[in-house]
């Protein structure tokens, strides 16, 4: 349903005090774009949002973003009420994060999107899953998965300060605190900006 | 009488008192069999950084950096796995996530001397320098830093160069605002452009490359900083530089001397050092000199005579003092501030590289005659004397300066000869290097005049007067010229000057005739001059053709040749067949134009030597028409 004039001027202004990095025009254009998306969405949700295979296709051709379990989680954050479609408002303020966030807000993001189950904690096994196809060469006598088991073992080794076995946000922000490129370590889930 | 010795600084292919390590480093013994658990722990993580993709990578490449990459077993262990070329590999592509990652541990790693040769023979620094195109801050910096520490050796500053790097390197000096504020990221970056930038300059080449990148006024804008973290590597590479003369200039012209004044009271020690070095090096010229002194820079280098804890402070210091002491407005400055009575207690216990600059500044502050009493009163004469039995040629050459300016006071010279030191000195004509035996030959002169039965006391060196005749036959210009000056001295003395016609003195100087060096002319006509005053030298000088050359210095430029010809001509008129040569050589008319001299000692031999002259063609004329 479109939106009349009025109630549009109202959105972009709320969506500029609450997605604190973008500026007016910049949020009307990604008003617009979603316009588009939604065009294109399937029409279950009667208009007021797109889906989940929207979604991963945008973030796709937009940012380069092609794994699978992170682009589900990223659904998943986006997506707060968990309705299986994103309104205009999540849109806005998820990209406000993606593209322009602080580091305290990206370490959230991030460490969100690890957290598969979102039950406050990063796992060995949610590791082991993030982590399962890094290893490009195996050496030949080595099991596959002995590989990745000793690649979490280290992983956990250098982030985990309270050594309780798994992440928790505090042990994550601080080991990114001291080392930024630990951002994205269990994989991007951030646009790559070359 | 004294001649302005040698500067310190020759310019080599490269410069500065820094060591450089151009031989191939120490191999370890290869197939050792006991390996660290370092190795152990570094292959495990080699592994991922071979075999991963970037996030694996850079998990293992973050974890890397908790070993301590400052000890030698870690760095080496990374070399041995192999990690070393995965490193440099990971450099070569376009993930600037993973190239940051192995720059910070490459940075680390490179301060080991192994390490740096192999990654420059990896050809990690031409990737390096293609990095510094970046437009990642970050990555930039780091690059530059690692780069700083690979060229450390003569090889990696060539390929620096030869791969556009110093042009790469001095564009990161260029930045948006440097004003009194200076935003933090820029003087970052900066820093570590001059981090890497004086570690290159240490190549004559390379100097000049910064040049021609228009790194001068860059270099000139970040001194006007306030932080010492990016003022320390931009004063380090300027005073690395400033043994070429185009950087001296531009130092002088650009204003950099006030700055680098200003920095000397700075509570960092190094900056002190570096801006120390810079002002030693750049006084060389006299316009600089009398800049230090205008910018009220002489007070500060006195003061910091103080510091006598940190010798390379110290070494710098009294460097700079020595030069600046060259000028005279300077030396009257520093006597205000007692600096020669400090520079005394310099004299023992110090390190050599200290004591050169010490005694050389002494040796300049002697020409006031002030502190010639200054040194004699403050005790500084017999270790001076002390340092004769030294075996540094640079330290000699200075001792030999400073115990001669302070022979110009008679009682200093007693001082000096009841210390034996002019035995000393007489024994290091025989030294090897020509610079000490110069050095020496000039100190001798005031010796002799000064000294007690001067005559006497020469004659007592068994073989001395043999000695420095022989030196006539030197190829060294200005062992020369200080000989021909001490010889002019002795020859005063009627015995020493029969002994040494035996030894053929009068042979040897008009060999040395045929010069156009000026300096040479002058104290080699003075010398002959004053050997013309025994038996028959003056026919001899005749008959070894020494007379023609002399009427040529006539046509010199310079007053002191003709007052110096004049007086060996004078004295060779006495000889009729010299008056032949002299009239044919046409010395009337030059001489004729010295008798209105202003030069009491010119007007009055040129008169005397015209009349001689004269005479003899009026004796000819009446012979001839009876």
């Amino acid at each position: 349903a479109a939106m009349s004039r009025k109630a549009r001027k109202l959105l972009l202004d709320s969506l500029t005090r609450s997605a604190k990095h973008f500026n007016r025009s910049e949020v009307e254009c990604l008003v617009n774009l979603f316009d588009t998306l939604v065009a294109r969405a399937r029409s279950d949700f009667a208009g007021a949002g797109f889906d989940r295979t929207v979604f991963r296709d945008t973030l796709y051709s937009a940012f380069g973003m092609t794994d699978d379990v992170v682009l589900d989680r990223v659904f998943s954050i986006f997506d707060r009420e968990n309705k299986g479609c994103i309104t205009v408002v999540e849109w806005v303020e998820g990209l406000a994060v993606l593209l322009r966030g602080t580091l305290e807000e990206k370490m959230k993001y991030c460490f969100t999107v690890y957290d598969l189950n979102g039950d406050g904690y990063i796992s060995k096994e949610e590791m082991f899953q993030m982590l399962k196809n890094s290893l490009l060469i195996q050496p030949a006598d080595e099991e596959p998965d002995e590989g990745i088991k000793d690649l979490v073992e280290i992983a956990l080794k250098k982030m985990d300060h309270d050594h309780d076995g798994k992440l928790s946000f505090t042990d994550f922000e601080k080991a990114v605190r001291d080392e930024n490129l630990l951002l994205e370590a269990f994989g991007p889930c951030l646009p790559d900006i070359k | 009488i004294f001649s302005k010795a040698s500067s310190s600084l020759e310019d080599l292919g490269e410069s500065s008192s820094e060591t450089d390590e151009d031989e191939q480093p120490l191999h370890r013994q290869e197939g050792s069999t006991d390996l660290t658990p370092e190795y152990w722990g570094i292959q495990k993580l080699a592994k991922y950084v071979k075999g991963g993709d970037p996030t694996a990578t850079l998990i293992a490449l973050c974890s890397m950096r908790d070993f301590n990459l400052s000890q030698e077993a870690c760095q080496l262990a990374i070399k041995d796995t192999g990690c070393l070329e995965v490193l440099i590999n990971l450099l070569d592509t376009e993930e600037i996530k993973c190239q940051t990652g192995s720059l910070k541990i490459l940075k680390e790693i490179s301060q080991n001397i192994l390490i740096r040769h192999a990654i420059a023979d990896l050809g990690g620094l031409e990737i390096m320098v293609k990095i510094l195109d970046s437009p990642d801050s970050d990555l930039k910096c780091l690059a530059a830093e690692t780069i700083a520490n690979v060229a450390r050796f003569k090889r990696a500053r060539k390929t620096v160069r030869q791969h556009g790097g110093i042009k790469r390197l001095v564009e990161l000096l260029e930045s948006i605002s440097v004003g009194s504020s200076c935003p933090a990221k820029d003087t970052e970056t900066a820093r570590c452009g001059a981090l890497a930038l004086w570690s290159c300059s240490k190549s004559t080449k390379n100097k000049k490359a910064i040049r021609k990148a228009g790194g001068i006024p860059l270099l000139a804008r970040w001194l006007k900083c306030s932080h010492s973290n990016i003022l320390i590597p931009i004063v380090g590479t300027l005073q690395e530089c400033a043994s070429e003369p185009s950087y001296r200039l531009a130092i002088r012209t650009e204003g950099m001397i006030e700055n680098l004044v200003k920095n000397l009271s700075s509570e960092h020690e190094e900056l002190q050092t570096h801006c120390a070095s810079a002002i030693f090096k750049c006084a060389e010229d006299e316009e600089t000199r009398d800049l230090v002194r205008k910018h009220e820079g002489l007070q500060p280098l006195s003061v910091l005579l103080g510091n006598t804890e940190n010798k390379q402070l110290l070494a710098a210091v009294t460097g700079a003092i020595w030069k600046c002491a060259i000028s005279r407005e300077n030396v009257l400055k520093f006597q205000e501030y007692k600096t020669v009575e400090t520079l005394v207690t310099l004299l023992t216990d110090q390190p050599e590289e200290v004591l050169i600059n010490v005694i050389g500044a002494l040796g300049e502050c002697c020409q006031e005659q002030e502190n010639r009493g200054t040194i004699r009163r403050s005790g500084g004469i017999a270790p001076l004397v002390k340092l004769l039995t030294a075996t540094n040629c640079a330290l000699l050459v200075n001792v030999n300066k400073a115990v001669g300016g302070c022979a110009m006071e008679p009682e200093n010279m007693a001082i000096i000869d009841s210390l034996d030191g002019v035995r000393l000195l007489w024994s290091l004509l025989k030294n090897p290097n020509p610079d000490v035996q110069a050095s020496a030959a000039w100190a001798l002169c005031p010796c002799v005049e000064n000294a007690k039965n001067s005559g006497e006391m020469v004659r007592s060196f068994v073989g001395g007067l043999e000695l420095i005749v022989n030196l006539l036959k030197s190829k060294d210009k200005e062992v020369l010229t200080s000989v021909c000056a001490a010889i002019a001295n002795i020859a005063k003395d009627q015995e020493n000057l029969a002994v040494m016609t035996d030894h053929g003195v009068v042979p040897l100087l008009s060999k040395l005739a045929n010069t156009n060096n000026n300096r040479l002319r002058r104290h080699l006509a003075e010398a002959i001059a004053h050997c013309c005053m025994w038996g028959s030298n003056r026919v001899a000088f005749g008959e070894t053709k020494a007379v023609a050359p002399l009427a040529r210095y006539l046509k010199a430029k310079d007053p002191l040749v003709h007052r110096a010809t004049a007086l060996a001509l004078y004295q060779l008129s006495e000889d009729p067949n010299n008056c032949v040569i002299m009239h044919e050589n046409g010395v009337v008319k030059l001489l004729l134009a010295m008798v209105g001299s202003t030069d009491d000692a010119l007007q009055e031999a040129a008169a005397g030597c015209i009349a001689n002259i004269r005479r003899l063609a009026l004796a000819t004329e009446k012979a001839k028409y009876g």
